[in-house]
């Protein structure tokens, strides 16, 4: 049985339309550019970047910010479908959970790729290394991220080999593990804030109001890039996902844009009414600060991306129109992915502790390395739903397509 | 869903929280114990901002100078001393205040540059004897200890200097420490430092490197204010 | 058994020569071990400073010594000198004295072996302007000064290094402890088990440390080859650095190279649970400040003004 399931999974993966294909390897070779720069990287060090003393945490950082957001919002799937048995969101919470564990693969790759020395790893397991918990925040960020992503591995293997047998993965083993999943996701992305806001050195970050930020944006970006692939699939495959699924997602999207704008709001109000030296990085960002003003077309451009995507989302029957909620998704995967990635990082480190500023922009090599490890991010996710997708149609195993899972 | 979900869900939430405010707490207190300057009565020291500490001992505020006597570092030579070899008995002393020619021009252009408008020569180099200094209250002083003249004037320079916290300090913390005496850095009959060059401005971040074993950046990304 | 030796038995001479040629190309090999695969292999498996037993840390340093010598040319003392009894090291400077001629800077470069290609500083030295919002804040100084003479009118120089805080943040969140405050209040770092993660870089709010982002370089001839395992040896690529007083010379009873380094006498160095010391001398007598006070990470430099601005300006 075993060995006609791997067979199965094995043609899945390497049969499939010409579009496919084409993807496939177009994130393959993409890999590639970037696996042959990382050996750059590794034979030159880290000065093979822009990051240097004053920003000492750059382009691989903000996509691993961004990307966590994106892994915990597999939860938004998670929520309406176990706990309040929104039927519809049912044939697409396994893909969102697939999605969960590519986005913390390359969560867990972007840190590989910034430590200087991460042939020392196993400095971080405990007895053999020096585990520095629950001291440092780092650590319980490993714990979570790890424990997040064994946790989203495991459900989606037994789910799917419950399917594959023709029987309803939802056991009274593997419910807890279902329920726990979402104070998990939660956990993520609250102990990544926490280690930026835990930082009173960097003023820019050490604000309460970060955590909820993080958890707002998180849950717009990560189904806004759902939703997008979702209707892809539908048209892709075999697979039928109904239109209420999709809206109760883009419903859900809304409302968090708007917590996340209105924190912004909160954020500007803060550092523009006080008015304290702190303001820097704040004007930095947004204004330009003593003649640098690097970021400030990017931010403004966020923003207006994220206001526009809101006023779309906003009156349910624009909502409802695919076309503009697609846009509206585009938008926000784009706005978000600046806000919590060059628009957290880099103001944090500009100015300096020193009051120096250094505009950290990212090199090519940088550029590429990210590419290629959002290609095998995206291939893990490819084939991780192609898998799925196969055995819940029945494809490949005893499914029934026609029962919901 | 039942309210069993529910309970079980709030659990694990609470002991999420629970945690995180645990190490919160923990974090400040981990100084108590890491900081093990605990040797002589940090030990008693809140780790919540101790503010200032309280050091062990009285601090003296003065010291004789025949304690640091020994550590002084030996006079330069001169090459025009003793002074009596030109400036013998016979030689009757011009107490008139004037700018002196060779070999005492010693400050061209000027009296001298040390209180000027007060002082001249013979209010520190003795009339009667070169080879001393004179003290206001008349006194002779040695050549060689001409740092109770600076005293005069310079009092809390003078203490601090003698307590260790004036002046190049080199030597052992722990042990013998070295003096330099006032002369060595400051010229009596021209005192004001002259202004020096600094050393190399250090290099903007992202020019660290000077070989080009890889990417050379040269953008207009600099950090100067 | 000499009679051998004089020829009659050839095959015993062989043997000896041979024994004696490989006994010396052993030798010859352990020599560039640092070249070779030995040695790095037990870097990669070395443990944590604090877990390494007396033996251990022998077998080290007298490796350290072997592997620098050979590589620098200098006979190489390597040494972890554990801290001094009833010491905790305090650092003030006069901020009235200081001219901004960077000699400290220097000085620190050539003691402490620091790279100078990528070139790593790890003293600081700020210029402020004077007048009516001296103070306005560290954004407003300038570590790139390049006058042709210092002190220039209307500045004033801050230097900055690593502040030796009573609670460091760089302690606290090292994710695998490879940062820690010795008794002696030095916080130090293991070059061999730092990994480079970068967060204490982040946590410092004095910019106080330094990142090997390059493969460090020093030219052979500015080697320094008195040094201590947690302080002047040689770093790595991708690991983190920082100021340690010295601690190679402050242990041995030596000021810091900075202390000894300024040629206006700005800075003080000693040991603050001694009263007879300079550094209490200051804490007892000036008004002493410190930087970012309101982050309360009690830092062990002090900064003060012994007099007005003293330099004419």
């Amino acid at each position: 049985m075993v060995i006609d399931a791997i067979n199965g999974i094995l043609r899945t993966v390497v049969t499939g339309s010409r579009e496919y294909k084409a993807w496939v390897g177009f994130l393959s070779l993409l890999a590639l550019v970037g696996i042959v720069f990382v050996f750059r990287q590794i034979d030159q060090g880290l000065i093979a970047t822009n990051m240097r003393d004053e920003v000492s945490w750059g382009w691989y950082i903000a996509n691993f910010t961004f990307l966590v957001g994106v892994a915990a919002a597999a939860v938004v799937l998670v929520i309406p479908y176990y706990i309040y048995d929104f039927k519809p969101i049912g044939e697409i919470v396994l893909i969102g959970e697939i999605m969960a564990v590519a986005a913390v693969s390359m969560c867990l790759m972007f840190i590989v790729l910034d430590m200087g020395s991460a042939e020392r790893f196993w400095h971080l397991i405990p007895m053999i290394g020096i585990f520095n918990f629950p001291q440092s925040i780092l650590t319980w960020d490993v714990v979570v991220l790890n424990m997040y992503l064994v946790l989203n591995l495991t459900l989606v293997i037994y789910a799917l080999s419950k399917i594959y047998a023709g029987k309803s993965y939802k056991t009274k083993l593997i419910m807890p593990f279902i329920f726990f999943s979402v104070p998990a996701a939660i956990s993520i992305h609250t102990v990544t804030a926490f280690l930026y806001l835990g930082a009173p050195a960097r003023p820019f970050w050490n604000t309460a109001v970060l955590a909820p930020r993080f958890i707002a944006s998180a849950f717009c970006s990560g189904p806004a890039f759902m939703l997008i692939i979702f209707q892809i699939i539908r048209k892709t495959t075999k697979l039928k996902i109904a239109d209420e699924a999709l809206h109760k997602v883009a419903e859900i999207v809304t409302w968090c844009m708007a917590v996340n704008l209105f924190l912004l709001g909160s954020e500007v109000f803060k550092e523009m009414y006080s008015a304290t030296a702190h303001i820097e990085p704040f004007n930095y960002l947004w204004n330009g600060l003593r003649g640098h003003s690097q970021l400030v077309p990017w931010i403004w451009t966020a923003l207006i991306v994220n206001s526009i995507a809101f006023l779309i989302l906003i009156i349910p029957s624009i909502r409802k129109n695919f076309f503009m909620l697609n846009i509206a998704c585009a938008f926000i995967f784009i706005g978000v992915y600046i806000e919590k990635g060059m628009g957290l990082i880099f103001p944090g480190f500009i100015p300096g502790t020193l009051g120096e500023i250094y505009d950290y922009m990212p090199n090519a090599m940088e550029l590429w390395i990210s590419l290629g490890v959002w290609a095998i991010g995206l291939l893990i996710f490819t084939i991780g739903a192609k898998i799925c997708i196969a055995i819940k149609t029945g494809e490949i195993g005893h499914a029934d397509p026609s029962a919901h899972h | 869903m039942t309210m069993k979900c529910l309970r079980c869900l709030l659990f694990i939430i609470s002991l999420i929280t629970a945690g995180l405010i645990f190490v919160s707490y923990h974090a400040q207190n981990i100084y108590a114990s890491s900081t093990e300057a605990a040797h002589g009565g940090h030990a008693a020291e809140s780790a919540h901002g101790a503010g200032h500490d309280d050091y062990p001992g009285e601090v003296p505020f003065d010291r004789p100078v025949e304690e640091i006597k020994k550590f002084i570092a030996p006079m330069n030579e001169l090459n025009i001393f003793p002074c009596s070899d030109c400036h013998d008995a016979a030689w009757e002393p011009n107490y008139e205040r004037r700018e002196l020619g060779e070999p005492h021009d010693v400050v061209p252009e000027k009296f001298i540059n040390h209180d000027s408008e007060n002082r001249w020569c013979l209010d520190c180099h003795s009339a009667k004897t070169r080879d001393k200094f004179q003290l206001l209250n008349g006194k002779l002083v040695e050549f060689n200890e001409y740092y109770r003249v600076c005293e005069q004037c310079h009092k809390r320079v003078y203490r601090e200097w003698k307590m260790g916290i004036h002046g190049k300090r080199t030597g052992y913390w722990n042990g013998e420490k070295q003096w330099m005496h006032c002369t060595q850095c400051h010229d009596p009959h021209n005192p004001p430092f002259k202004a020096i060059k600094p050393e190399p401005v250090p290099r903007t971040p992202l020019n660290v490197r000077t070989s080009s074993s890889g990417e050379e950046h040269q953008s207009s990304a600099e950090t100067k204010h | 058994m000499s009679d051998d030796i004089k020829g009659k038995d050839k095959s015993l001479i062989t043997r000896r020569k041979f024994l004696a040629g490989l006994t010396a190309g052993a030798a010859a090999s352990a020599l560039p071990a640092g070249e070779a695969g030995a040695y790095a292999f037990e870097e990669l498996f070395r443990q944590h400073y604090k877990r390494l037993d007396a033996d251990d840390l022998k077998d080290i340093l007298a490796k350290l010594e072997e592997e620098l010598s050979f590589k620098y040319g200098k006979e190489v003392h390597a040494k972890a000198t554990p801290p001094l009894d009833n010491t905790v090291f305090g650092y003030a400077l006069d901020l009235s004295r200081c001219i901004g001629c960077r000699r400290c800077v220097y000085a620190c470069v050539r003691e402490n072996n620091l790279s100078r290609d990528p070139q790593i500083h790890w003293i600081k030295v700020l210029e402020f302007q004077k007048g009516n919002n001296k103070w306005q804040g560290l954004e407003h100084s300038n570590r790139y000064y390049e006058p042709e003479q210092v002190p220039e009118k209307g500045r004033f120089y801050v230097p900055v290094q690593c502040q030796q805080c009573k609670k460091p943040p760089c302690v606290k969140v090292c994710p695998v402890q490879a940062t820690w405050q010795e008794p002696d209040g030095i916080v130090v770092v293991d070059y061999n088990w730092c990994i480079g993660c970068r967060f204490c870089m982040a946590a410092c709010p004095y910019g106080a440390r330094s990142f090997n982002w390059g493969k460090p370089s020093i030219l052979k001839e500015e080697f320094n080859p008195d040094i201590h395992y947690l302080g002047n040896r040689p770093q790595y690529k991708g690991i983190v650095g920082k100021c340690t007083f010295c601690i190679q010379r402050s242990r041995q009873g030596k000021y810091t190279a900075c202390v000894e380094a300024c040629p206006v006498g700005a800075r003080k160095f000693g040991n603050l649970m001694d009263p007879n010391s300079e550094i209490r001398y200051v804490l007892e007598n000036m008004k002493v400040f410190r930087l970012k006070e309101e982050l309360d990470t009690n830092p062990k430099f002090f900064y003060f003004f012994s007099m007005g601005t003293g330099v004419k300006s």
